[in-house]
Parts: structure tokens; C-alpha cells; sequence
């Protein structure tokens, strides 16, 4: 091999990556970009409107400003924020038990986030079912706190808190398992050493000792505690059933882009939305990285 | 010198550890209650399915409801293998091919040094973020123009580019010496030596850890097959089984199908996961962002 050849080898090696990099995430997000500013039917060319779509967005669409866009910030504070202090608090809880029963542990607490899609349907909406068959409603029947079923998954008052707990019971995903590396492999010379200058409580300990020794961990934590809380955000649909879910209810942007993408045809609207919804995520992940980041 | 009892990875048993067992027992079971039922419900026979009041574990075991499943299939002309086999051959390739471009980029992202090389990686943990639902539309457009609707590849193509994998890769390398390449470079190994003869096996954790995480995406992805395919010969299990169950879900025999395509879709994530569990938790352990 010439010196030449190999002063550039590196191209050639990561060009599978950058190529279908570009083309499934950068090109897409670029497009998004632009077909934001226009009206596109699917059917005609984009025509170009300037800010429209977004002004629309502020001042007309009333079921995002009163129903998705305060769903959105509820479900992701909850599943998001809360998850994560789920995923470090079961991690440390896990790390304080000995090899074989933390194995144990990790593995049922890992597990719910492998299932997907069809799960919903076998497991919650099998539970949460609107007659009598349905467990919760069997259960609470049998003991009397109810009188008559309940049509847990058609109701708006319950469908979104429904949403929230079986996003946290499948949200301990990598980001668990990250953290939970993370804190067995903090240094036990650490800990010695705060011993000594008088550190007295768990809570201390884990303050000033753990969290701290394990900053990348969080931070990585963070970033798929984000992705999870976006990506999951489909089960509104899958649980109800249909889109937009009753009243919008449970109906979040991911739902919201969907319904004027695909049903309504309102193309550049949902690209607008879909722009929207890149830069909240964004806003995020510079929260995290504020918060864990080492400068 | 430890002031508690208890300490952070014990290696032996101890009283003080018994509140951890309290208060992560409940949680444990409420985790894997679900999972159970899945289970449960896949064998429950007919009437047992809609037994009232509900029962909760199977007590007669049938495999009826996985028998239903494969004869639903029957009436719409296409044998539910076709399905099982695209599932198949779209998780093996994108596993393979997901490992190498991971490799390929982690390594050049780690140990090469050239202009670009942080803002590539920014860009990747930029990208980490990445909800690839937020841009369908224009990824449906690309698809498109690129005339692969209704090709089998498009299945496989659509899942390769996994920045979590790269990231993994790359911070796993970063743990590899320098000088270890070096001495092969200077005994004159190329960059794929290097990578297939002293890389790989060295990497085995990680690299299992992207398998998995991989193999997961596709075996429970049907992104491909709901928005670029239309020809049914050409989608996955796991689109046949969440299309299967939004159609008869709320009918009788509807059921206990859903919960038969449920535990296939479930179990092997669980195997695969089991037992790559120690090497996953080894890659994790060099996970962090930075």
C-alpha cells in the first residue's frame, strides 16, 4: 500500500457510515427544514409559503397549542425526567446486592423495555380492557371500588396516566444499564477516601462520590432517557387504538405529525411540526449536557 | 475502613442488604407481572382466555393459539414462513452489516487523526438523539426518488445507521493502546488486518452489545414495511403480527393470536440478551459521553 493510499484510508473505511448517514438522517432532516416553509399536498410540487406553516402552528392550531403541546411537556417531564431518576435510583439500589441476585434483578428490570408494539395490545390493553374481562376492571369489581367497568383506555381522563406508567415500566433501557456499570465501577479508593474526611450519610455518598465519578454514565443516561421518552411516544395510539386518541387525550407531536402527514395529507405543516419537534429534543439534550457535560 | 456495613458491588451477603431486597422485590414484581402474562396468555386455551373473572396464570397449556396464528395466515394466500423469513434475513444482515460500518467508523473515529474527525463525532452524538419519526415524510421522499419502494433491501438499509452503535464502539476502542496498533503497523498490517486480526477479538464485548441492540431494532422494527412497502411478500414478521392483531385483536380467537405473536416476538430478545448479558454489561461500563 502506497503512503498516499493510506493517508486517506480513513475515508474509504467510515464512507459506509457517512453515506448512509447522510442519506437516513442529515438529507431527511435538511428536507424537513425546507418543506416546513411550504405547502405540500403529497400529490403537487412544494410551493413556497415563507413562514406560514409556523405561524399557523402559533396562533391556529388550537388542539396543538391546548391538547398536544401541554401533553407533550407532561409526558416527557414524567417519562423523561422521571424515568431517569427511576433508571439511577434502581441502578443503585441494584449495585448494593451481591453478583448473582443483581444479575437477577438487572435482568427483570431490563426486560419490559425488549418488548415492543404488538406487546401493547397482548399485555395492556388486555388489562386495561373496557369490560369486565378486563383485569383491573375485574379486579376492582370483585372488591367493590368500582360499580360498574370502566373504559380505562377510552377515557381521557385516564388514558394519558395509563400512557405514563407503561412508559416508565419499559423505559429502563442501555441507559439503565449504563448507569448501573457505571456505579460498580466507580473507584473504591472514592469512597475510602471520603470515609475519612468525614462523609456520614448514603445520601452524601452518593452526592458527592458516585454521581460525580460516574458524570459520562449520567450524561449518556440522560441522552437515552430523551430518546426513549420521544420514541415511545407512539403508545398513545397503540393503547387506544385509533388517531387521533379520544378528545387528544393522549395525543402527543409524534402522534400530531402522523395525523397531518399520513391522514391528512398537510405535508409541509407536519414537516413544520417535525421541525418543532427536532429542536425540543435538541433543547433537551443541551439541558443534559449543561448538567453532566465536563468542560 | 468502611463506615456502613454495607458497600457499593459486596462480594458476600450481609443483614444490612435486606432493604434493598424490600424495596426492589415489589418493584421486580411489578416489572415482570407483564412479562409473565405474556407468557401465560400465549398457552391459555381458548376458554381460559375469557374466563370470568379473569385468571391470571394458564392452568390448562395449549399450544392452540400458536397453531391459530400460523393458520391465519393461510387465508391471505401468503404462508406465515415468507414472513418469519424476511424477519430472519432482515436481522441478519442489518446485524452483520451494522457491526462492520460500527467498527469500520469506531475505528476510525477513535484511533485516525484527521481535520474532521470531532465534528464527525459531535454530528454522531448529536444524532444520538435522533427520533427517526420526527422526519418520516422526508425520509419517505428520499426512499423514494432513490427507487427503493418495494425492493427486500430497503428493509435492511433503513435500520444501518445506528449512532448508539458507533458511539459504543468508538469509546470502546478508545480503551485500546495506541502502541498495540502501532507495533502492527510497523510490522506492516493494513488498517483491515488491524481491525479483523487484532481489533475484533479484542472487542468482542462491544461488538456483541451492537449485535444485540441490532438485532433487537429489527426484529421488532416495521417502519420499512408500513411506509415503503406495499407488496406483501416483502414485510416482516413483525408488521405481519402488529397488523394481524389491530385487525382481529378485539375478536375472539383474535386474542389469543395476539398474545402467540407477542411471545415470539419476546422471546428472542430475552435469549439473546441472557446470554450476552455479562459482555453487554462490559461494553456499558466504558459508556460514557464525554
Amino acid at each position: 500500500m502506497t503512503k498516499k493510499v493510506r493517508k486517506y484510508n480513513h475515508w474509504f473505511l467510515i464512507s459506509p457510515y457517512l453515506i448512509l448517514f447522510t442519506i437516513f438522517i442529515v438529507l431527511p432532516v435538511v428536507i424537513s427544514i425546507y418543506l416546513s416553509f411550504t405547502y405540500f399536498n403529497a400529490i403537487e410540487k412544494p410551493s413556497w409559503i415563507g413562514i406560514q406553516n409556523y405561524i399557523t402552528l402559533m396562533t391556529r392550531d388550537e388542539i396543538f397549542m391546548q391538547k398536544v403541546l401541554p401533553n407533550t411537556i407532561k409526558y416527557s417531564l414524567i417519562v423523561g425526567v422521571g424515568g431517569y431518576l427511576l433508571s439511577f435510583t434502581l441502578a443503585w439500589l441494584i449495585a448494593q446486592l451481591t453478583p448473582i441476585p443483581r444479575t437477577i434483578f438487572a435482568l427483570i428490570i431490563y426486560s419490559p423495555s425488549l418488548t415492543a408494539g404488538i406487546t401493547m395490545t397482548v399485555v395492556w390493553r388486555v388489562l386495561f380492557n373496557g369490560d369486565q374481562q378486563g383485569y383491573l376492571n375485574a379486579l376492582l369489581l370483585k372488591y367493590g371500588f368500582i360499580d360498574k367497568a370502566i373504559q380505562w383506555l377510552q377515557s381521557p381522563e385516564y388514558l394519558m396516566d395509563i400512557m405514563i406508567v407503561v412508559s416508565l415500566w419499559s423505559s429502563m433501557g442501555i441507559g439503565f444499564l449504563a448507569m448501573l456499570a457505571g456505579i460498580l465501577n466507580v473507584d473504591e479508593s472514592l469512597y475510602e477516601a471520603a470515609y475519612i474526611d468525614g462523609i456520614r450519610t448514603r445520601l452524601q455518598e452518593v452526592i458527592y462520590i458516585t454521581i460525580p465519578a460516574m458524570k459520562p454514565q449520567m450524561l449518556f443516561g440522560a441522552v437515552m432517557s430523551i430518546v426513549n421518552t420521544f420514541t415511545t411516544a407512539g403508545i398513545g395510539v397503540a393503547l387506544s387504538g385509533s388517531n387521533p386518541t379520544p378528545q387528544y387525550a393522549g395525543q402527543l407531536m409524534v402522534n400530531h405529525i402522523e395525523d397531518y402527514g399520513f391522514y391528512r395529507y398537510e405535508m409541509g405543516y407536519a414537516a413544520a411540526l417535525s421541525v418543532v419537534l427536532l429542536l425540543i429534543i435538541w433543547f433537551f439534550s443541551r439541558v443534559a449536557w449543561r448538567l453532566f457535560g465536563e468542560r | 475502613m468502611a463506615r456502613f456495613s454495607t458497600k457499593t458491588n459486596p462480594k458476600y451477603f450481609h443483614r444490612s442488604q435486606l432493604k434493598f431486597y424490600f424495596i426492589l422485590i415489589p418493584i421486580s414484581a411489578f416489572m415482570i407481572l407483564p412479562i409473565l402474562f405474556i407468557f401465560s396468555q400465549a398457552f391459555k386455551p381458548l376458554d381460559e382466555l375469557f374466563l370470568y373473572p379473569p385468571r391470571f396464570f394458564v392452568k390448562r397449556p395449549t399450544l392452540f393459539n400458536f397453531f391459530q396464528l400460523f393458520n391465519a395466515a393461510r387465508g391471505s394466500n401468503i404462508p406465515i414462513s415468507r414472513y418469519f423469513m424476511n424477519s430472519i434475513l432482515t436481522a441478519f444482515f442489518s446485524v452483520i452489516l451494522t457491526i462492520l460500518i460500527s467498527v469500520f467508523a469506531g475505528y476510525v473515529l477513535s484511533k485516525k487523526k484527521f481535520k474532521s474527525k470531532n465534528l464527525l463525532f459531535t454530528v454522531n452524538n448529536l444524532a444520538l438523539m435522533f427520533v427517526p419519526i420526527a422526519v418520516i415524510i422526508p425520509r419517505y421522499i428520499i426512499v423514494q426518488s432513490l427507487g427503493l419502494i418495494d425492493t427486500f433491501i430497503i428493509n435492511i438499509l433503513s435500520l444501518l445507521v445506528m449512532p448508539v452503535g458507533v458511539f459504543l464502539v468508538k469509546q470502546f476502542i478508545d480503551q485500546i493502546p495506541d502502541s498495540l496498533l502501532e507495533a502492527a503497523f510497523v510490522d506492516g498490517a493494513n488498517d483491515l488486518q488491524i481491525i479483523f486480526k487484532i481489533l475484533v477479538p479484542l472487542l468482542k464485548p462491544a461488538i456483541s452489545t451492537v449485535g444485540i441492540l441490532a438485532f433487537q431494532i429489527a426484529w421488532n422494527s416495521s417502519e420499512a414495511s408500513v411506509y415503503y412497502i406495499n407488496n406483501e411478500n416483502l414485510r416482516t414478521f413483525a408488521f405481519y403480527a402488529s397488523n394481524l392483531t389491530q385487525v382481529a385483536g378485539n375478536t375472539i380467537a383474535g386474542q389469543g393470536i395476539a398474545a402467540a405473536a407477542g411471545l415470539i416476538m419476546f422471546i428472542p430478545n430475552l435469549v439473546l440478551f441472557i446470554i450476552m448479558q455479562s459482555r453487554v454489561m462490559n461494553t456499558m461500563a466504558n459508556s460514557g459521553l464525554k
